[in-house]
């Protein structure tokens, strides 16, 4: 194995095992945390596909914005301290969807025509690139702003929501 | 004249050297990567010392004392003294803390605060690494500190620790927004992420050509650290200092690390992306470009302790209203008005980097910011007027306080910002 397959090995473990965690956990605090870890690996493996601002996103986005808002939402709704149930009774029908997702995924695995060989080059201005092909109609311009409708549509609704009715 | 320059890629190369002599390639360089890590992280403490020592001198300067003179010359010895006294202290988990939480919170505050020096450029070639996404990296990793103070709080047990927690969400990331709307701008005028980038697309220092972003990084860079006037999350005489108030010995110290060494490299990103990093005139023919920046960085920390020094503490409703309804407009108007004033400029002839295309840019900041205030001034005279009048009227001064900032003035209102339990 070379470097870059041990160090991959590695992160997949703990990605793997930061999700294993997140289910088998007593306490829903420490469930957060290991999504937090789980989120983490994926950070790295992104890092390690040299997709850097990918990296950057997935920590932004996924550690330092959803998982404070799960911890913020586990410390507002349950007691401060102690184990709870972890499971309520929609258990069951969680089971089936996460049977079917890996269902697919397997199928995939096997399907998809995976391309051998080494990968291309990373181009250095990737990031140039990226950010270019988010304004150009031809390629995601659209799909970007029809993001940007629904974010906005979320924050109306959740103010409106949470708006004081007096 | 090199050693001068640069001792630190002098040193490097010496070592380089040295070790190719009985290693393979790949274990140089993986040598320098773990040499470079490892002088970044004992940098950070080293920093940490000083800048306590600099905030303890200059705050006992502000009140009128000498503050520490006992240990060493001028004091100098003191954050060893305080290391000391640390490590002896009695170490206290209090009853029902969930154990292991609360040991990952003040360790996790540190390496959040630490990680920021790999992407910080200290001069020509002295960085931990040029990642092409440098401060898009550090704008992410700085929010793992939010999530320490947030375990922290939560697993002290502590109601006052949970406080602080819930304070320090609506602080801290509240004030991510207009900070990372106003990195945006110079981002904007480099085209790049990189810091060095960034540094090196600085002829003229970005403190000039973009004064309104400059401001409200540095401002909401103070309150992302929690310094005073905006610590309303270790608030000592309200929530009893927040979320450490349980912790003790090394790992307050921890913390205590954590926001020191946040607050210089909050000066040390402020200084990479407005005050032209490393880049300053020659002294008697030789440029010393790493002991600019910290020249620069240094002098950025003292405006936080002359700030801490002087200002007193503000109100959450007051904190969160000077958020939303001042900063986050004014840095929304700042990323409109520069690629606008960019472009004036630059269709106009005048190439980017000269004196006249700063100017032109100057102008145009410096009228943003005085629409900005008159704005606020005008809704501060007319919230003023409304409480003065005489009470037949008070239904109109009702409406009127709907407007923007008017229901400040009202002393004794009922925060109305999330976050305020």
């Amino acid at each position: 194995m070379t470097t870059l397959q041990v160090i991959f090995v590695l992160i997949s473990l703990i990605t793997l095992g930061g999700g294993l965690y997140t289910v088998i956990a007593k306490n829903l605090m420490h469930s957060a945390l290991g999504l937090i870890l789980s989120l983490a690996g994926v950070a790295c493996l992104y890092g390690l596909l040299e997709a850097s601002f990918l990296a950057g996103a997935q920590v932004l986005i996924y550690i330092g914005a959803i998982a404070i808002l799960i911890i913020f939402a586990v410390m507002l709704t349950r007691g401060v301290m102690g184990a709870f149930p972890r499971a309520n009774d929609q258990w069951s029908y969680a089971i089936i969807v996460s049977l079917a997702l890996l269902a697919v995924l397997i199928v995939t695995l096997f399907r998809f025509n995976w391309p051998q060989g080494a990968p291309p080059a990373v181009p250095t201005d990737s990031i140039a690139r990226l950010g270019q092909s988010f304004v150009d109609p031809g390629l995601y311009a659209l799909p970007f702003e029809v993001a940007s409708v629904l974010l906005v549509a979320a924050l109306i609704g959740s103010i409106y929501v949470a708006r004081d009715r007096n | 004249m090199n050693v001068i320059n640069d001792p630190f890629t002098w040193l490097a190369g010496l070592l380089i050297n040295w070790l190719s002599t009985f290693m393979p390639p790949q274990g140089v360089n993986i040598t320098m990567a773990v040499l470079r890590a490892a002088f970044l992280g004992i940098f950070a403490l080293v920093m940490f010392m000083v800048m306590t020592w600099i905030e303890r001198k200059g705050v006992a300067r502000i009140q009128n004392r000498i503050g520490p003179n006992l240990a060493g010359p001028w004091g100098l010895l003191q954050p060893l003294a305080d290391g000391v006294k640390a490590l002896t202290k009695e170490d206290i988990t209090p009853d029902h803390a969930d154990r292991i939480v609360y040991n990952l919170a003040p360790i996790l505050s540190a390496v959040a605060a630490m990680i920021v020096f790999a992407a910080i450029p200290f001069g020509p070639g002295l960085i931990g690494a040029d990642l092409n996404i440098g401060i898009f990296y550090i704008l992410a990793v700085s929010g793992l500190g939010v999530l320490a103070i947030l375990l922290a709080g939560w697993s002290s047990n502590n109601k006052y620790a949970l406080l602080g927690g819930f304070r320090v969400v609506a602080q801290l990331v509240s004030y991510e927004v207009p900070h990372v709307l106003s990195i945006v701008a110079p981002v904007m005028l480099a085209g790049s992420l990189s810091l060095v980038t960034i540094v090196e697309k600085q002829p003229v220092w970005f403190i000039l050509v973009l004064p309104a972003s400059a401001v409200i990084v540095m401002l909401s860079g103070m309150a992302e650290v929690g310094r005073s006037p905006f610590d309303l999350l270790d608030a000592e005489s309200e929530i009893i200092a927040g979320h450490h108030i349980e912790y003790s010995g090394m790992k307050f110290a921890l913390f205590f690390l954590a926001e020191y060494v946040h607050a210089f490299g909050v000066s040390c990103i402020v200084t990479a992306l407005f005050l032209g990093g490393w880049r300053g005139p020659n002294i008697a023919g030789v440029t010393v470009p790493w002991l600019w920046f910290f020249v620069k960085a240094i002098l950025l920390f003292n405006i936080m302790v002359w700030a801490r020094g002087t200002l007193p503490r503000l109100r959450i409703d007051q904190l969160m209203a000077f958020n939303w309804k001042f900063l986050v407009p004014l840095s929304l108007a700042n990323l409109i008005v520069v690629p606008l004033a960019d472009r004036l400029a630059q269709g106009s002839g005048l190439s980017y980097g000269s004196w006249p295309w700063a100017l032109v840019m100057l102008a145009f900041n410096l009228a943003m910011i005085w629409v900005a205030f008159a704005w606020v001034g005008a809704a501060g005279r007319r919230a003023r007027r409304a409480v003065e009048a005489p009470v037949e009227s008070h239904d109109e001064s009702g409406q009127g306080g709907e407007h923007a900032l008017a229901h400040d003035a009202q002393v004794g209102h009922a925060p109305a910002a999330a976050g305020a339990h």
